[in-house]
């Protein structure tokens, strides 16, 4: 076995409130592998993005770190300095945004802000620099990059702009993407083509995604592998196919089943939806033992009180309930 | 998540100016309606030419002025004044502006056209010598001093109640009570105003301080309160000309102008952070 | 045959835009010449990606933008741009119920007002009555009578959805139209509010037009569909035609797109769209799908297609859709 790209072991993210500490991320683990692409899925609040930007150094007040190791490629970087974090940023490990437009620069053009990654972390010359970027928009096919090249961000549709955001994310040839609701801003349509895009940069250049949405199907689609968190911790985690065939946590199955799918009602005809009852905790009220029994069917005595420890599934899958096995 | 962490800052801030403000005012306005009780002496008719321009003693603790009055009792009851020029011109000014400035906002086109030219047109003219024109033609009085002031100062309110229905009218619950029938004055008062309400008093509250400047400011030009009762700003014309002799003829009267008006912004400034929607929906 | 409840005949509504002075002042053809109907019980689903004029038609539909041309038929009564509608017999026949449950709720009104006053200004004045009918159609979304005096923010996502479904319904009106009543909730609550709609439908005899882009809402809520693309309906038809018989390239490029990790819709990928969508205010000549469409020919630039007969009940405006599929 070969030591995986990016290691996250037992990651605790502390989130500061009014005079009480609360725990956002409790006990997160995961690993991604090289050219791999991994889903971490779960509702607003459960903690998945700012997992992500911890990944990425970019954990702001009141949120900080409280605990865990995150190893990138055998070395420990949750404690580097905040200048080889900029270095590691955009060359090894680079980020793309729910919403591109607050991520661009207004006031540059779109083609100099793809240039700039390879002046900044490859030491290109800017006239060499520009005509890459010029390939970095053709890349990620957008139609005539040497007209485009000198649109500012708000020339072009959104979509575009996450065309844009993608190349400068690519530019150098990280070695991870992370992805943060990257097509929930855009239309369906237009979504089906950035994910594709994405999917077939990062395969031919080897990156490795970290894909962060709240729309199993979407991430399933794209990523091999797939984690769930529900308020702050992994329930379930498991190969992409295996998540929908066989999902092992009453939350997942929850979710599976609750979700109208397309061609279903006219196989079956119209069946009611199954629901998951009450509402998502909010973090100052997270229940104690596993966080999701007030909502789950299966709860027990036990569930209210014990926090339940990850019990293996097959292919390196994880889930953590009482109830299985 | 930010949230969490500003407001206890908020609140304090809220908090110190809001209790401060607050009782300035207060004393402001307990002197005003308790002045026949905490009075030491009648404001106008105790007048007593032996006693004439004393300077404080315990007798009279703001000293007296050139006709023998108590300045102290003077001031208590030029409270009343003082404070009712404020408060009556402030109600005028924020009725006629919010219901310019909803109606502007919500109806939009031609009325919001005219409303706007009006309110730039009295953000123009300096509101105190418009209020001075209206003086020089109603006469003085208090009367017409609430006129006055009433009548010139509304562009601000008038204003922020504008710009408060432009961002609440696409909202959806002032589109269901379109929907559910609602006339368009209903929707205005029973679902916008009570959402702007808070910035409004906040502007009522500062340009009560406004009016009572200005209330000085007319007095001390002899076009405001006529001698011989008190108010503090013709309490200031009368002392202009011995303010180096009796020195506390201006200074008691001008202190009691400048706690209230600085209490009264206080108040403001502790409201607007207290309204602010953000904390109160935090409150929930 | 019932009376439609509402129809549509080339409804049109157009916004002039930019200035005089700068650039000139163009037609945004927002909504352009739609035709069609909903029956009393039936649900009508309207499907379409940002820009295709949905919203707008949303609020033409509930009185709230004057038509620029066309006509419009509500319960019998004619309403055309020249003579607004009897708002108060509009709100006891056609309601809504908006996208976004926090901003549709005024936070300064409780449960009990937000359904009270509605009723008393529309006559009901008998106090016990209005008490009557607040619980009883609190009961019937699922709220506690004790929480009719709650401000809505103390109620999460699910539960404020519930109150606008209670408003829009408390008129007893005989359409509702739901604009992206789920897509604003947490995953796990949407089957909730999704199964609620459905058994008030039934319930209260309700006829809904269903806004979403969400296809799997969609099919699993409506008797009919309608998608729209650039303010016009490019296809109609019963849902299972729409669904697994679609004739428009871009009803095929929509569900292509969705995310299908059980690979059991009936359309291939090969049918996704290219490109960005258009904007309305510069649509492209003849179809307006033509730029992104995988049948593009000549004629396609030449002449909007008819919106021909596919199927009794079923019409799609293509050139080929006799050959699509």
């Amino acid at each position: 076995m070969t030591t995986p790209l990016l290691k996250v072991e037992n990651l605790r993210i502390a989130l500061a409130g009014d005079g009480v500490t609360y725990d956002a991320v409790e006990n997160v683990s995961f690993e991604i592998g090289r050219g791999e692409a991994f889903g971490l899925v779960g509702e607003s609040g459960c903690g998945k993005s700012i997992t992500a930007l911890s990944v990425m150094g970019l954990l702001r007040r009141p949120l900080s770190l409280a605990g865990g190791r995150i190893i990138l490629d055998g070395k420990e970087i949750q404690n580097v300095s905040a200048a080889e974090m900029r270095r590691l940023r955009g060359k090894r490990i680079a980020m793309i945004f729910q919403e591109p437009m607050t991520a661009l620069n207004p006031l540059s053009p779109v083609g100099r802000q793809i240039a700039e990654m390879f002046v900044l972390h490859e030491g290109a010359n800017w006239n060499e620099a520009m005509d890459r970027a010029e390939d970095a928009l053709r890349q990620v096919r957008v139609p005539s990059p040497e007209r485009r090249i000198k649109d500012y961000p708000h020339q072009l549709s959104g979509g575009m702009r996450q065309r844009v955001m993608i190349a400068i994310a690519l530019a150098c040839g990280p070695d991870l993407l992370v992805a943060d609701e990257p097509t929930t801003a855009l239309d369906v349509t237009v979504q089906a083509e950035i994910i594709d895009l994405m999917a077939e940069l990062c395969a031919a250049k080897g990156t490795a995604v970290l894909m962060i949405s709240h729309d199993l199907g979407l991430v399933a689609n794209m990523c091999q592998r797939v984690a769930v968190m529900y308020a702050g911790r992994i329930v379930e985690s498991q190969v992409a196919d295996a998540i929908f065939a066989t999902p092992t946590h009453p939350y997942t199955q929850g979710l599976i089943d609750s979700l109208p799918r397309l061609g279903e009602r006219a196989r079956r005809g119209r069946q009611k939806l199954s629901e998951i009852s009450g509402v998502v905790p909010s973090i100052a009220n997270y229940p104690a033992g596993c966080r999701f029994n007030p909502r789950c069917p299966a709860v027990t005595d036990v569930c209210r009180t014990i926090v339940p420890e990850a019990t293996p599934l097959p292919a390196d899958g994880v889930v953590r309930c009482h109830h299985h096995g | 998540m930010s949230l969490a962490l500003k407001l206890p800052r908020l609140r304090l801030k809220g908090g110190t100016s809001l209790w401060v403000g607050g009782g300035l005012v207060a004393i402001a306005i307990s002197s005003a309606i308790l002045a026949p009780w905490i009075a030491l002496t009648d404001p106008v008719l105790d007048a007593n030419l032996m006693n004439a321009e004393l300077p404080p003693s315990w007798e009279f603790p703001f000293g007296t002025d050139a006709q023998g009055r108590d300045i102290y009792s003077r001031i208590v009851w030029g409270a009343r004044v003082s404070l009712s020029v404020g408060i009556i011109s402030q109600i005028c000014n924020s009725l006629i502006g919010v219901t310019l400035g909803l109606t502007a906002g919500y109806w939009g086109g031609w009325w919001d056209d005219l409303v706007s030219g009006l309110t730039n047109l009295m953000l123009a003219i300096p509101s105190l010598v418009f209020a001075l024109a209206i003086m020089a033609i109603l006469g003085p009085g208090l009367v017409s001093l609430v006129i006055a002031l009433g009548l010139t100062s509304w562009s601000y309110s008038c204003r922020i109640a504008r710009a408060q229905v432009l961002s609440l009218k696409s909202q959806g619950y002032i589109q269901a009570a379109r929907i559910l029938g609602y006339g368009d004055l209903r929707i205005m008062f029973t679902q916008i105003l009570p959402n702007i309400l808070g910035p409004l008093i906040v502007i009522a509250t500062l340009g009560m301080g406004g009016a009572i400047l200005a209330e000085a400011a007319l007095s001390f030009l002899g076009l405001g309160i006529r001698p011989p009762f008190p108010s503090w700003g013709s309490m200031l014309s009368e002392a202009r000309d011995q303010i180096t002799t009796a020195p506390w003829l201006s200074v008691f009267p001008g202190l009691a102008i400048f706690f209230t008006v600085l209490g009264l912004n206080l108040l403001g400034d502790g409201l607007r952070d207290y309204l602010d929607p953000q904390s109160t929906t935090r409150r929930g | 045959m019932a009376e439609p409840l509402l129809s549509l005949d080339d409804l049109a509504v157009h916004f002039k835009v930019g200035n005089a002075l700068a650039g000139g002042i163009k037609t945004l053809k927002a909504v352009d010449g739609v035709t069609l109907d909903v029956k009393p019980g039936e649900c009508l689903g309207l499907v379409g990606e940002s820009g295709c004029g949905k919203s707008t038609l949303a609020l033409a539909i509930m009185g709230l933008l004057p038509p620029t041309r066309g006509a419009m038929n509500v319960d019998g009564q004619q309403i055309s741009g020249a003579t607004p509608p009897d708002r108060m017999k509009m709100a006891r026949t056609v309601q809504m119920v908006f996208q976004d449950p926090y901003a549709s709720l005024n936070p300064r009104q409780t449960v009990r007002r937000t359904l009270a006053d509605p009723l008393r200004l529309h006559g009901i004045t008998d106090k016990a009555e209005v008490e009557a009918r607040v619980i009883d159609m609190m009961a019937k979304v699922g709220l506690r009578p004790e929480q009719a005096d709650r401000y809505p923010h103390e109620f999460s996502g699910g539960q404020r959805q519930r109150i606008g479904i209670a408003r829009a319904l408390i008129l007893k009106p005989k359409l509702v139209l739901c604009d992206e009543p789920v897509s604003a909730l947490d995953v796990s609550i949407r089957a909730q509010i999704i199964n609620l709609l459905l058994e008030l439908k039934d319930e209260m005899g309700l006829a809904y037009i269903m806004i979403s882009h969400d296809l799997g809402v969609v099919e699993h809520v409506s008797d009919r569909v309608a998608v729209m693309y650039l303010g016009r309906i490019v296809e109609q038809g019963g849902w299972q035609e729409i669904f697994e018989n679609p004739r428009h390239p871009y009803t095929r490029a929509l569900i292509a797109a969705i995310p299908d990790p059980f690979h059991r819709a009936a359309i291939s990928a090969d049918a996704k769209a290219r490109g960005e969508i258009a904007s309305a205010l510069n649509p492209p000549s003849g179809c307006h799908f033509n730029p992104r469409c995988p049948l593009k020919a000549d004629i396609c630039t030449a002449e909007y297609p008819a919106f021909g007969e596919v199927s009794p009940g079923h019409r799609a405006a293509c050139h080929f859709r006799d050959r699509v599929g």
